[in-house]
């Protein structure tokens, strides 16, 4: 039984993360990932509904005939996103508005809906929201880096803007870590998303392949056959 | 006595790829020399830290992914992309600036998709849009060319204002780039002609009022005209020496032709007319030495004239509408983006066999 939440928290985190590996998610991965805050802010909302909805979704799947599960699905998602951007409206006005349309496209976010129907609609909702802390706590991770990595470029500055999210006293967190006369704007620009995105699945392919390169004891060389005459 | 038969093709390339580089080193002399004139001792800065920082890029990169360094550094591939990318950036931007360019360029646009032969995007352009990008302030700090520059630097400051973004006697650029118009507005930074044409017409100006700047003498603009007829001349020599072929030029500058004509009978007063648009800004180097990248080009000769003819197109879309005053890097890039479909389609059929079944 905890080698299944071990597989879970792997798959999760690394082996199947939805923003490095399953590239889901993208349009507000790359969107809302100009500085720490932002991309903090997004992966909790993202989070809280991707538990949300795995819960509930594995709470109804025995209901909830086949064939118009995709629509309920959506409403279940809906109804999470709708819950979190009200608390977000209330409590974080700021982020909110800084994060604009990004938080009702939770919605559409491809790594949801994939949850609910490649796992929770076929375990059940402890295993299902177990799942979706993981696969939650994953993309945020991925987007808190890709977060870092574009706030720290282009403004040399970290958790800029975190009173936004946390309230007054986390305007003490920004911490400029280098003072650039001319940052390097592309990093907090769109291209800069895509180009810091493409470095990060390349950075885990490359762990992966040393990883691999490791395990695999130099393999045995077999000769194979090729057919070398004329194919018609 | 052996009969050898040796398979097709039978007439081979004397020409290795280092030998076509070096003629299109070459080739950029005029052009070239031509800014050396009109803009001051700046170019020779930035040509010679690229050329250096792109040998050492890509001597690390080589090592980096298990070749020989002496294989790549050969070729004069890395030379050619630096040499580009720093005849297209202000000769007196400061030096960090052509540093991450070409850096950009080597190791990202270059060695990252697989290196020479392999890179989809043309090194020199994706490495000048992340500047001008960037950093657009340094990026637009062009001087005014000889015969207007009120302060041209010599050379010391040149090197000063290269390194230390300061002269000597401790001017900026942005001071050092003030003309004195002798009106009562006795201190006026001067734009490049395009510039001074975006922001004008931005302002409502029809084009006659905007072409009254004195700059606008000849055909296309004061220094940048040489500059272009420069690189003119080296294109042709490029062609007469069979390094590029005809299509690309020809259509590139055929279509930015046909547009700036349309334009200029449809809307004569505010878009700017035939001799601005192939005389001015980077289009003869594009024409010649950007787009022709054989590498990141269309592959057959009809996909060539629809790989051109979109970069045309797209430079004058982009220069007439969009919101920067040139448009080439974007419009090579966007190009490159569509070269894969276009070769799709292009595909050459082979003899004897039909269109469907391919």
């Amino acid at each position: 039984m905890s080698n299944e939440y071990h597989t879970l928290s792997k798959d999760g985190l690394w082996e199947n993360n939805p923003a490095l590996v399953q590239l889901l998610g993208l349009c507000p991965l790359l969107a809302v990932s100009g500085t720490v805050t932002n991309a903090l802010g997004l992966g909790i909302a993202t989070l809280l509904v991707l538990v949300g909805s795995n819960i509930t979704v594995s709470l109804v799947r025995n209901f909830v005939p086949n064939e118009i599960r995709i629509p309920v699905f959506v409403i279940v998602i809906a109804t999470f996103v709708t819950l979190v951007e009200l608390t977000m409206n209330a409590f974080t006005y700021g982020l909110y508005m800084a994060l604009g349309i990004f938080i009702p496209l939770i919605v559409t976010n491809c790594a949801i809906i994939g949850r609910a129907e490649a796992y929770a609609s076929k375990n059940n909702w402890y295993k299902a929201g177990f799942d979706g802390l993981m696969m939650g706590l994953g993309f945020a991770a991925v987007l808190i880096a890709l977060g870092a990595m574009r706030e720290l470029i282009g403004q040399g500055t970290l958790f800029d803007g975190a009173e936004l999210l946390l309230g007054e006293w986390a305007s003490s967190l920004r911490v400029q870590l280098i003072e650039f006369d001319y940052p390097l704007l592309i990093a907090i620009l769109p291209p800069g998303a895509f180009i810091g995105l493409g470095f990060l699945i390349a950075g885990k392919n490359w762990l992966d392949a040393r990883k691999r390169e490791k395990l695999a004891k130099a393999p045995v060389e077999k000769a194979q056959r090729a057919r070398v005459t004329h194919v018609s | 006595m052996s009969f050898y038969i040796a398979s097709s093709p039978h007439h081979h390339q004397r020409r290795t790829t280092a030998k076509l580089m070096q003629l299109v080193l070459f080739a950029m002399l005029p052009g070239f020399l031509a800014q050396l004139y009109f803009f001051g001792w700046g170019v020779v800065f930035q040509l010679s830290l690229a050329i250096t920082v792109a040998l050492a890029a890509e001597s690390l990169c080589l090592i980096a992914r298990d070749r020989a360094p002496s294989s790549g550094l050969q070729d004069n591939t890395a030379i050619v992309t630096a040499a580009l990318l720093a005849v297209s950036i202000p000769p007196l931007a400061p030096w960090w600036v052509i540093v991450i360019g070409t850096l950009f360029s080597i190791v990202v646009v270059k060695h990252l998709f697989g290196g020479v032969g392999h890179n989809i995007f043309n090194p020199a352009m994706a490495g000048y849009v992340l500047l001008l990008i960037s950093f657009p302030v340094q990026m637009t700090a062009w001087m005014p060319p000889t015969g207007f520059a009120t302060n041209a630097p010599s050379f010391i400051d040149s090197l000063y204002l290269f390194l230390f973004q300061f002269t000597s006697e401790g001017f900026s650029l942005e001071q050092m780039r003030r003309i004195d118009t002798g009106s009562m507005l006795d201190a006026v930074v001067m734009a490049t002609p395009l510039d001074h044409l975006k922001t004008q017409l931005g302002q409502g100006a029809t084009l006659s009022e905007a072409l009254q700047h004195p700059q606008f003498i000849g055909f296309a603009g004061a220094g940048w005209q040489w500059v272009n007829l420069g690189y003119l001349l080296g294109g042709l020599l490029l062609l007469q020496q069979r390094v590029i072929q005809w299509h690309i030029p020809v259509a590139m500058l055929g279509a930015l032709s046909v547009c700036a004509i349309l334009g200029s009978i449809f809307a004569p007063d505010y878009l700017p007319g035939l001799n601005i648009h192939l005389f001015s800004g980077a289009t003869m180097f594009a024409a010649f030495f950007i787009a022709t990248d054989p590498v990141s080009a269309a592959t057959s000769s009809k996909g060539k004239l629809i790989y051109a003819a979109l970069i045309g197109v797209l430079i004058y879309v982009i220069r007439s509408y969009g919101g920067y005053p040139d448009a080439v890097a974007f419009a090579v890039l966007l190009a490159n983006l569509c070269v894969p479909v276009i070769d799709q389609y292009t595909r050459p059929v082979t003899y004897g066999h039909n269109k469907e079944a391919g």
